[in-house]
């Protein structure tokens, strides 16, 4: 093997500069040698002589001279089956087998391989000797909890190849080789359960990319309704701190109707995965009858672990993305936050002493970010099924100001803005996307001429809030009035959720429609009233009507009940009419 | 053998730099100069050339000064001797006793393995109502006091750490006022919590760089004393103070600003630090209470704002209240449920602040002169009742009081419906003599 090595010449926090005289290559992985540590790091430029390296570790009691080994390869993952289920760091390490080894705390310079070696796999080939594959091509499959995991071409393998042999179906370890394949040359290859691929390079082994169209139903009624998500698609979800981004993306995470989420917790908060960590398992996906955490990865590299790996987490993630939706499965992939990635970039470039754009991030932001999002979308797969990887990124825009780099550069790429006000969140108003800020290119489930209407009363209703609260309630007209009290009455049984109830967190399409046509049916009803404080206390009462609605199940006697309730005090009131 | 160099080739603010081969990055060295001597930290390394942050400042060092590398990064003593005592920014006693020099530890170690973390699950009683009953305080959690200079942060800090049931109390002091660190030291000498409290003390007179040390020193002490089961409470103030520190190094070291003069890492510099706080499972635990005072009062200034992205919540003081609203405990679910609190506990704490909105609101009327309907009236007693009674800080009564004095005064204003509460919860504990 041609070991290749160079010396440490220069250090600056986790920014190496290394003399070498080898051959070295852009954004390949190489390791500090330091006693039995192994400090892996990833070459992020090359000059004459010297390259400088980021570390994905911390540096303290490192010194000049210290010898790096060059590995020769870039970044990579893991692919293979036994990814789901797993709590990863930003570069594949898992946790759970890293705190069984080393305790409470991480340790430094050790790496534990991603997938179990020794466990036993059901393989069931797919194809037979002769048969002519391209990459991607499943080959067999292995059953991987709720899933079947296509054992597949490797990505990288460009051109056909015949199927020379094959194993019969039997129990297998990831290791073992499980097809040869002949190329064009006659070259023989064999195939195992497992191969690596490079994180910063798109998966493409796919025949076509698709407009996203159909609509990813998130259970967030103000999302699916409003502001929806398409599978393949990409949103964002930006936000001051405190105003619901997190709590946002975990109640997608459980109740998203997708084959399998994947959760990447990038520079924030331990304790926040910890929830997820301990309560995916116990929670049973209505969908598949089995635990949530079979159907999610976890990719965790938190606020105090290295910067670096922040950096690579989130391509860590959608990698693992990517691999699954070219099984014909549609994947989420959550990421909270980008805000921090895009920090580990403005990091990474000031020890390069890079020329500066705006707020000290480098200039390359809005391509990395473009990059990224563009790995999302719906695909049609050689073999002609279609499959989507979907993307949600929160934003965390310093001082909560949307007029910031990284907010405005997502907003250019993404085909959904989910913006979170601060004054919903201090309304207690949750989820408190912002009704007339946020936006979305994809259409809903429900037409969108009901959902305009419904969005100009919203506009006018808060056209009168503001105007009272120059005027006062005395100087508004009743029509006016009762104009803004159908605005809150969709506010608060419509976009507000309460994710703490077990019903009302999660509204499928479904019961959507129907509550939606209710609503929209008072939001059309001309009521006459006969003071400001009657049609205060109609609303108050048909608010209550509608919330306890909501938190009662659509298939019980009692959701009927209610439903009929509601459209009395409806006719009693619209009745009226004739009276007066 | 310590390496000893005396040539310093460059000194620009607090940083010299000097040609020292074969030391190790973070490294600490020792300064002697002619009036005294300073630790100094490698901050970075080009060639041979090596960048160290000096901690007493580089006032009145020369160049050809000794410096005098000691081979190992900043450590930190950790006994039980500590208790009671107090040390300065470099770890060395402050106070008259003696120099501990056993038992060396390392500061600012790895991070906790995020698997390896418990869900929050004890609530901290400080007998605050504003705290205890609308935004507990949980153990592990991380939260900042914002606040702006002049309010009585630092008294709530002190009082909190006096009657938090916790097994120590460990205060860092960052930029503080000295007659602040006095009053600190007062108040828990007469609450008795002197012996179970140890101080990381750098003053406004002390060299500011000495200030960087303070939160990885006395979170590096808490973690040892968490990890043999201590419930270990760290007050840490001020962090604004802390980061202005941190960023007169990088404007030394020409580092590109990210905002107002910040560096870039400022966030991921304030998680390592906040990030700390744990839980450990089988042990004991640390929680951090910081003060962040903000810049003109401007909650977006860097500091507060990159604060709030990484604590669990806040606590804002203004005029001498904790705020019911922009406070915000966001681990309080975990401790405040029938199941772990009083049952009444959730219905008091939402059902008391839904009306205090409504009473700000009809106060905003009234100075704008609209006429006060029945309702309105009986809101502007309520406000003045429950500022006087749970918002004052100095009511200081446990949980259980407190919930049964929100009841009392819900009753002296209102009737049980106007309240909203559950007929269940008012059959309960609505007070009879009320009227
Ligand atoms: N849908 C919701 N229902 C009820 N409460 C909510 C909801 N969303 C947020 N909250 C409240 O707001 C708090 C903060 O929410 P969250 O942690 O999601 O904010 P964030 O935007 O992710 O903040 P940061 O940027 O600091 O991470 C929660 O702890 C909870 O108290
Ligand atoms: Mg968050």
């Amino acid at each position: 093997m041609n070991q290749n090595f160079g010396k440490i010449v220069g250090i600056n926090g986790n920014m190496v500069s290394v003399a070498f005289d080898g051959n070295i290559m852009q954004n390949e992985v190489a390791f500090i040698l330091h006693g039995d540590e192994r400090l892996k790091s990833e070459v992020v430029r090359i000059g004459d002589g010297v390259s400088f390296l980021q570390v994905f570790e911390s540096t303290k009691g490192i010194k000049i001279g210290a010898l790096v080994e060059f590995s020769g390869e870039l970044l990579s993952v893991q692919l293979g089956p036994g990814l789901l289920g797993q709590v990863f760091d930003g570069l594949q390490n898992p946790l759970p087998e890293l705190a069984e080894e080393y305790g409470f705390f991480l340790p430094r310079g050790v790496s534990l391989k991603a997938l179990d070696d020794s466990h036993k796999w059901a393989f069931t080939p797919k194809v037979e000797k002769g048969d002519t594959v391209i990459s991607g091509i499943a080959l067999g499959h292995v059953p991987e909890g709720i899933f079947e995991h296509a054992i597949m071409v490797p990505f990288h393998f460009q051109g056909e190849y015949t199927v020379e042999e094959i194993v019969s179906a039997g129990d297998y370890v990831l290791t073992d080789t499980l097809v040869k394949l002949k190329d064009e040359r006659g070259n023989i290859h064999e195939i195992s359960m497992t191969f690596n691929w490079p994180v910063k390079i798109p998966i493409e082994a796919y025949r076509d990319k698709i407009v996203p169209t159909e609509p990813l139903i998130t259970q967030a009624r103000i999302i699916d309704t409003f502001f929806p998500v398409a599978k393949g698609g990409t949103f964002c979800i930006p936000g001051p701190f405190g105003a619901g981004k997190t709590v946002l993306q975990h109640i997608i995470s459980r109740y998203a109707e997708v084959d399998i989420v994947i959760v990447a917790a990038c520079g924030e908060r331990a304790g926040e995965v910890v929830e997820v960590l301990r309560e995916f398992p116990e929670l049973i996906d209505p969908r598949t009858g089995k635990s949530l955490m079979e159907r999610t990865i976890i990719i965790c590299n938190t606020s105090s672990m290295p910067v670096a790996a922040r950096e690579a987490s989130v391509y860590t993630a959608v990698t693992l993305g990517e691999y699954y939706r070219q099984m014909g499965l549609d994947v989420l992939l959550l990421a909270d936050s980008t805000s921090r990635w895009a920090q580990a970039m403005r990091e990474l470039s000031g020890r390069l002493e890079e020329i500066p754009g705006e707020e000290a991030f480098p200039a390359y932001l809005e391509s990395r970010i473009a990059e990224f999002y563009e790995r999302s979308g719906l695909v049609e797969l050689n073999d002609g099924r279609v499959s989507s990887l979907t993307i949600g990124g929160t934003v965390s825009p310093a001082g909560g100001n949307f007029e910031e780099p990284v907010t405005q550069s997502t907003l250019k790429v993404v085909g959904a803005f989910l913006g979170l006000s601060r004054d919903r969140a201090n309304a207690r108003r949750f989820p408190a996307i912002h009704p007339l800020e946020s936006w979305s290119k994809y259409k809903s489930f429900i037409p969108e001429d009901i959902t305009n209407e419904a969005r100009d009363v919203l506009r006018r209703g808060s056209d009168v809030n503001q105007m009272m609260m120059v005027v006062g309630e005395e100087g508004t007209s009743i029509e006016d009035f009762a104009l803004y009290l159908k605005s809150e009455l969709l506010d608060s049984v419509y976009l507000q959720q309460n994710a703490f109830d077990k019903v009302d967190a999660a509204t499928d399409d479904k019961r959507q429609e129907y509550i939606f046509e209710n609503v929209h049916k008072v939001l059309k009803t001309e009521f006459p009233f006969d003071s400001k404080d009657d049609a205060r206390s109609f609303f108050n009462r048909l608010r209550q009507a509608f919330i306890d609605w909501n938190y009662i199940d659509m298939d019980s006697a009692q959701f009927k009940v209610q439903h009929e309730s509601i459209e009395k005090l409806i006719e009693e009131q619209s009745g009226n009419e004739k009276s007066l | 053998m310590r390496k000893v160099y005396n040539k310093i080739s460059q000194i620009v603010g607090n940083v010299i730099t000097v040609k020292a081969p074969g030391v190790a990055y973070e490294e600490l060295a020792e300064i002697t100069t002619r009036r005294t001597k300073s630790l100094a930290q490698v901050i970075k390394m080009e060639g041979d050339m090596v960048s160290l942050q000096v901690f007493a400042g580089s006032r009145g060092v020369s160049i050809n000064d000794e410096v005098r590398f000691l081979g190992h990064p900043m450590q930190v003593t950790f006994s039980d001797d500590m208790l009671g005592r107090i040390f300065d920014g470099a770890g060395n006693p402050r106070d008259k006793g003696p120099l501990l020099t056993e038992n060396l530890i390392p500061v600012a170690g790895p991070s906790v393995n995020p698997s390896k973390r418990i869900i929050p699950r004890k609530m901290i009683r400080t007998n605050i109502p504003m705290i205890d009953v609308f935004n507990s305080l949980v153990v592990s959690q991380k939260l900042p006091i914002f606040s702006v200079s002049g309010e009585p942060y630092n008294e709530l800090l002190a009082r909190i750490a006096l009657q938090a049931e916790v097994d120590m109390i460990i205060l860092g002091g960052i930029g503080l006022k000295y007659d602040e660190y006095m009053n600190f030291k007062n108040v828990l000498e007469k609450g008795g919590a002197l012996t179970r409290s140890i101080f990381f003390m750098n003053t406004a007179s002390d060299p500011i760089v000495e200030s960087l040390m303070v939160p990885d020193l006395s979170l590096a002490v808490a973690e040892k004393f968490a990890l043999k089961g201590k419930e270990v409470l760290v007050l840490l103030t001020d962090m604004t103070n802390f980061a202005d520190a941190m960023k007169e190094i990088a404007i030394t070291m020409e580092q590109v600003p990210s905002n107002r003069g910040y560096p870039g890492d400022l966030y991921s510099q304030l998680a390592a630090r906040y990030e700390k706080a744990v839980d450990f499972e089988g042990a004991g635990s640390i929680t951090i209470l910081a003060v962040t005072t903000m810049p003109g009062d401007d909650v977006t200034h860097p500091v507060p704002d990159n604060t709030g992205y990484i604590t669990e919540g806040q606590f804002y003081l203004h005029n001498g209240y904790i705020d019911p609203f922009g406070s915000l405990s966001r681990l309080k679910q975990q401790v405040n449920s029938a199941e772990k609190s009083r049952k009444d506990h959730r219905a008091i704490m939402d059902g008391m602040i839904q009306l205090y909105a409504q009473y700000m609101e009809t106060e905003e009327k009234r100075s704008m002169g609209f006429r006060m309907s029945n309702w309105d009236l009986k809101l502007l007693k309520y406000g003045g009742l429950f500022r006087n009674q749970m918002m004052d800080l100095s009511v200081n009564i446990p949980l259980e009081e407190a919930l049964d004095r929100g009841w009392q005064i819900l009753a002296e204003c209102f009737t049980s419906e106007e309240t909203r509460l559950r007929t269940e919860l008012i059959q309960e504990f609505w007070p009879t003599n009320g009227k």
